[in-house]
């Protein structure tokens, strides 16, 4: 409406001028007024929530927010528990769950994304049917993954089950109900989930290597490993760290698949500090400690984040 | 443009209050009873209310089961919009009354005699400095054994009346080649039974001074040390498989016949019937051995909030309408549980219904009647869940000795306090 308006009224160039400036200025803004509501729904639910939590862990915070400072007590807590390892704190639990879930989730799924796409490039017959095959697992939610999983390495309903009745009764795979093992149970469902996915992003990246280069080398005589070796792996990087970061954020926030898994676990052997926040946090009225080990989780984070961002913006200034 | 915003403003606002005007005739209510024979229980008590007029309006909660209700009644309750009534548990009601949430009862519940009518050992949980904020719906009790009537006709066993018999009825079955004990390795189960091996070792008293009272001395006694070992004894009676297990794939196991006895509340009994199973002629109900006489309990409430006055009325018919005789009957007939006040007819409950009646009354008359510390009827949450932690790491080999998992256990409540 307003359009149709200004374009009616014939204008003296006196007019005009501080009009069009206020078009221009407000043209200038608009994107700046477009991204404000989003921008501002991020500093409040997340940067804010952040601070509200950072704060709420230095209180003695139960069952509801409590605004009185008490002092670091929850991180002396969690400190204390760090180190009890026989028997094994519940938070004890949870980091070095996390060390070993995180370690092996993010070393298969790279070694093995890397590996089917490298198959899959070798112009195979089908492979557009055969790429959402390995990528359709990351559309499923993690609960379905979870449930799926809890079924088929369960004793007495799946593999072990199956085979039995085919005969090979000697076979015993019980990880998933025992405390030692189960953690690997989470990192096998994972890799599942996510390899797929890893694969399709090693396979745009082998997809954008430049030809030329690669016949180039053949012509001087390198074979197809030092190939992969020597020049596909390297010019590979960038693809490396963006599938390290995406893996690495699945990894600690992984809250769903540990319950729909193994729900925590025997004696909550499979927990991971989401879990162990969660529980603290809403079923046992420990706020305190549970938003310290959510900032504890976060510090993790970005310990991850800012080498990664600080490599990223170093190059591009460069 | 301006009318055209005024007259949105208007609809706007005329919407709100008819809307509101609706919330007076209506009870929101906030529960995870979503299941069958729980949903049909519950359709008894709609059915009551529509009859005075009030038309019922379940609060939705996403993914079900308590602990996200839990979750969106908090939010619920930090934005000040509360519901009628809420599903809760022992210590929420006493934390939602002190931060002063809760609505007042005190009227209804005097005319309606619940003082005298509900059991003391509930009060504590529904009454809070003086004021009626919970109506209790039913009390379970934990202290129960669940036997397959076929399975234990087969070994030739009778009712263990002590943890001896116990044993060597479930050795009986070991060498029948079914598996003895069905227990699901989760830690509320584990603990849940682990109540009843403390309560049988250790007698009432030392129940309630440990697991009520939280005394340090009897929690770092040689009967708790003995109870542990108990427990420990119980589990090599499981079969490998049982880590992880849903507490109702643990009872299918006693109903199909594949193994001998679970240790559970009475909401096991649900289970029984949906199978279309009789006591006495199917399966068995005896008390924990060595527990007869007492009960150790857990009980559903509906915490009422402190909603706006004009919203009253439809609390006090809620509660009124739980409270109500004919209610409590049909409802935990249907639930498996026993009415929250001692003076309801036991006409149409069967055989273990009536025999939860029965000990409920002597409990509560003796002063044997005990909150469940598995299910939060004992001590606070806090408390509650470091316990069924030290239990479930005991059960499942990370803590190694009796010894061990009583110092553990110390550790926890203490730190937890």
């Amino acid at each position: 409406m307003s359009t149709v308006a200004t374009t009616q009224i014939k204008l003296t160039p006196e007019q005009a001028r501080p009009r069009a400036s206020v078009r221009s200025r407000l043209q200038d803004a608009l994107p700046k007024i477009v991204l404000a509501p989003s921008f501002a729904i991020t500093i409040v639910f997340v940067y804010g929530f952040i601070l509200w939590t950072i704060y709420l862990s230095f209180t003695n915070s139960k069952t509801f927010p409590s605004y009185v400072i008490t002092g670091s007590r929850a991180y002396q807590r969690l400190w204390g528990w760090t180190f009890d390892t026989d028997p094994p704190s519940s938070w004890y639990t949870s980091i070095t769950n996390m060390g070993i879930f995180g370690f092996l989730y993010i070393l298969i799924c790279l070694a093995l994304g890397l590996f089917l796409a490298i198959l899959l490039d070798q112009k195979i017959r089908g492979e557009g049917m055969l790429r959402p095959i390995y990528l359709y697992p990351m559309a499923l939610s993690f609960i379905v993954t979870g449930v799926a999983w809890k079924w088929f390495l369960d004793p007495g309903l799946g593999l072990e089950q199956t085979l039995h009745q085919w005969g090979w009764t000697s076979f015993h795979f019980d990880w998933i109900k025992n405390k030692d093992f189960v953690i690997y149970t989470v990192v096998i469902a994972g890799v599942w989930q996510a390899s797929g996915f890893i694969m399709a992003m090693f396979l745009a990246g082998l997809r954008g290597i430049d030809g030329e280069i690669m016949k180039a080398a053949q012509i001087d005589g390198a074979t197809t490993f030092q190939l992969y070796r020597r020049i596909v792996i390297p010019l590979l990087r960038p693809i490396f760290l963006s599938a390290f970061i995406v893996l690495a954020h699945l990894a600690i926030k992984s809250y769903d698949l540990v319950v729909a898994l193994t729900s925590g676990g025997p004696g909550g052997s499979a927990w991971l500090p989401s879990n162990f926040m969660y529980e603290y946090t809403f079923k046992r009225n420990e706020m305190a400690v549970g938003s310290a080990s959510a900032v504890i989780m976060l510090m993790t984070i970005v310990a991850i984040i800012v080498p990664y961002l600080y490599s990223e913006l170093r190059e591009k200034s460069r | 443009m301006l009318r055209k915003l005024l007259i949105g403003t208007a609809l706007a606002t005329s919407f709100v209050f008819s809307a509101h005007a609706a919330d007076v005739k209506e009870v929101q209510m906030l529960h995870w009873w979503t299941s069958g024979g729980e949903a049909a229980a519950l359709n008894v008590l709609k059915g009551d209310l529509a009859k005075e007029g009030y038309a019922w309006k379940d609060v939705p909660v996403a993914g079900g089961g308590g602990d996200a209700a839990m979750t969106a009644l908090k939010a619920m309750v930090a934005a000040g919009n509360y519901p009628t009534a809420s599903q809760m548990l022992g210590y929420t009601v006493l934390d939602y009354a002190a931060a002063g949430v809760m609505g007042d009862l005190t009227e209804t519940a005097k005319k309606e005699g619940w003082d005298k009518s509900v059991p003391a050992a509930l009060q504590k949980f529904s009454v809070y400095e003086g004021k009626w904020v919970a109506a209790p719906v039913n009390v379970h009790s934990v202290n129960w054994l669940w036997i397959n009537k076929a399975v234990m006709d087969k070994i030739g066993g009778t009712e263990p009346k002590t943890f001896d018999d116990f044993v060597a009825l479930l050795d009986k079955a070991k060498a029948a080649g079914v598996i003895p004990l069905a227990l699901g390795g989760q830690n509320w189960q584990e603990a849940t039974m682990f109540d009843s091996v403390v309560l049988s070792t250790g007698g009432p008293e030392f129940y309630k001074k440990a697991f009520n009272d939280l005394d340090d001395a009897s929690l770092k006694s040689d009967t708790m040390k003995k109870s542990f070992d108990n427990l420990a004894k119980l589990v090599t009676y499981v079969d490998p498989n049982f880590s992880g297990r849903d507490w109702n794939l643990a009872t299918a196991m006693v109903i199909k016949g594949d193994a001998l006895v679970q240790v559970m509340g009475d909401w096991a009994k649900g289970e029984f019937h949906a199978a279309k199973k009789t006591p006495g002629t199917d399966f068995l109900c005896y008390r924990f051995p060595g527990t007869d006489g007492s009960v150790i309990y857990n009980s559903d409430m509906f915490g009422m909030f402190n909603v706006p006055e004009d919203r009253k009325a439809a609390q006090v018919a809620l509660a009124t309408a739980t409270l109500s005789k004919s209610f409590q009957s049909a409802f935990n007939v249907v639930k498996g549980s026993v009415p929250a006040r001692t003076d309801v007819p036991d006409t149409d409950f069967d055989a273990c219904g009536k025999k939860g009646i029965a000990d409920l009354k002597k409990a509560n008359e003796g002063g044997t009647l005990f909150g469940s510390l598995a299910q939060g009827y004992g001590a606070p949450p806090a408390v509650a869940n470091a316990y069924k932690d030290v239990v479930s790491k005991f059960v499942h080999g990370q803590i190694k000795t009796s010894d061990e998992a009583v110092t553990e256990l110390v550790k926890a409540i203490d730190d937890a306090k």
